[in-house]
């Protein structure tokens, strides 16, 4: 895939980023940056503001101070394009939400049909190939509630995949899946990104942080307590990253 | 006067219940109309909408349905403007169920899961697009048992439309017993009735209520 933006310029940026709730403040000065192709992994302790991150590059939080930049687009903007922000930028939630009173087939061909107005068949052809990546090409017409939770994740994947986006956004996918179910769906992601897919994930799986990712941001009370590749995580430099380590195995 | 009911007398009847039947499936409809607006209204991003719903939905419930009535057909025909009994009678009916169909809607619609509004955002959806083709479509499953039981009311409270020489069932019933003098058998027979066009309604609803039940799992999985 080419793109309008030179390959050197980053993804998605985040420059000094500010956000609060109320008086609590979320993130203090967020700044990281993801190359095309990379992986990168949010990763901290519960309330670290990593999620509040992630759902910031996605406009689903307002930030209050700093730039994020996504695509070349600026997001803090006050007329950013939402819709063809969210064109490029797939997002994956905890807790799946594929629509429920839609066969997995229709979940998948919603948004190409509507937003890009694809013809049907093109979709139903498209919506075959990404249940394939995501093996579930048997479940096209169940309904998500005849899915186990990891289908049901690996059908989410597979819908954000379908609008062919620039960037995957993967907030905590696995968090509400038990190890055996875990697997399969990082198993998916794992192909994603040897197909090069850019992805920023939110993730408490520390093994699975360190086998994919090309960079770690260690979070720590709304701030990028630690950064670096993946094999920080074996020599932490700080001892809030040390003792997270220690215990987030 | 005096006498004994007749065929005539049943067949009177007979018409006012096909009235009261007409009268509901116009409140209802009329109802369900401006109801849906006032639902959309009552969630939308615009504050004055919001506001102004509100106050529409506050003041008619907070209102005796007879009380609209007569404003409607004695109230409007004082200041010149003179409305038929079926019109004046359509009329504050309609308003009266828009206000009570506008709130189940709402609910129904902010009862649909957040995450459900968010999934649909971040797929690149219109806000249009996210309420027809993903809220929406749930919503209605959430609203239908609520609306068929709120349906037993509209049947049941076109009875006050009487009160404006509409003739209805009990209406009808009214005007017999103007002439036969027997209120306890007639207005027996107009309970029956009135029971026999609710009680399949009340059966209905509690039928999609068990079935919804079952359904709850659907739209929020977890």
């Amino acid at each position: 895939m080419q793109h309008t933006t030179s390959s050197a310029a980053p993804i998605v940026s985040l420059r000094d980023v500010q956000k609060s709730f109320g008086p609590l403040k979320v993130l203090d000065g967020v700044s990281f940056t993801v190359a095309r192709g990379e992986v990168l992994a949010l990763i901290g302790r519960s309330g670290s503001g990593k999620s509040t991150a992630l759902r910031c590059i996605d406009h689903f939080e307002t930030i209050d101070g700093g730039e994020i930049t996504v695509c070349g687009r600026r997001v803090d903007a006050p007329d950013v394009d939402l819709r063809a922000l969210r064109q490029d930028v797939g997002i994956v939630f905890q807790s799946y939400n594929l629509f429920p009173h839609l066969t997995i087939e229709q979940n998948i061909t919603l948004a190409p049909r509507a937003v890009k107005r694809m013809p049907l068949t093109e979709a139903k052809a498209l919506a075959r190939e990404v249940l394939a990546q995501v093996g579930l090409e048997e479940k096209l017409h169940a309904y998500p509630e005849q899915l186990s939770g990891g289908q049901q994740q690996r059908a989410a994947i597979a819908r954000s995949l379908a609008m062919q986006p620039k960037v995957m956004l993967f907030d905590e996918v696995t968090s509400a899946l038990d190890p055996e179910l875990t697997g399969e769906v990082l198993k998916v992601i794992e192909r994603l990104a040897a197909d090069g897919m850019t992805m920023v994930m939110v993730t408490h799986e520390m093994a699975f942080a360190k086998g994919i990712a090309d960079h770690i941001v260690f979070m720590h009370r709304g701030k990028v307590h630690e950064t670096g590749p993946a094999s920080m995580l074996a020599s932490p430099q700080t001892p809030e990253l040390a003792q997270f380590v220690g215990t987030g195995l | 006067m005096g006498g004994h009911l007749n065929p005539n007398h049943l067949i009177f009847l007979g018409q006012g219940a096909l009235w009261t039947i007409g009268l509901s499936a116009i409140a209802l409809i009329g109802g369900g109309i401006v109801g849906f607006a006032v639902a959309l209204a009552r969630i939308s991003p615009l504050k004055t909408l919001r506001l102004c719903s509100g106050a529409y939905v506050q003041i008619v419930q907070g209102t005796p349905l007879l009380v609209i009535l007569f404003l409607g057909y004695f109230g409007l025909s004082a200041i010149g403007l003179s409305l038929s009994p079926l019109t004046a009678a359509s009329a504050s009916l309609s308003i009266y169920v828009a206000a009570y169909l506008g709130e189940i809607w709402r609910g129904a619609i902010q009862s649909v899961p957040k995450p459900q509004w968010e999934a649909a955002e971040g797929l690149a959806l219109s806000r249009t697009q996210r309420m027809m083709m993903v809220i929406l479509p749930q919503a209605v499953r959430i609203a239908t048992p609520p609306t068929v039981g709120f349906m037993v009311q509209i049947v049941k409270n076109t009875s006050l439309a009487s009160v404006v020489g509409f003739v209805e069932l009990m209406r009808s019933g009214q005007i017999i017993n103007n002439s036969l003098f027997e209120p306890f058998l007639i207005y027996a027979i107009i309970a029956l009735v009135y029971f026999a066009m609710c009680y399949p309604l009340s059966l209905f609803s509690q039928r999609l209520e068990r079935r919804m039940g079952r359904g709850r799992a659907r739209l929020q999985p977890a």
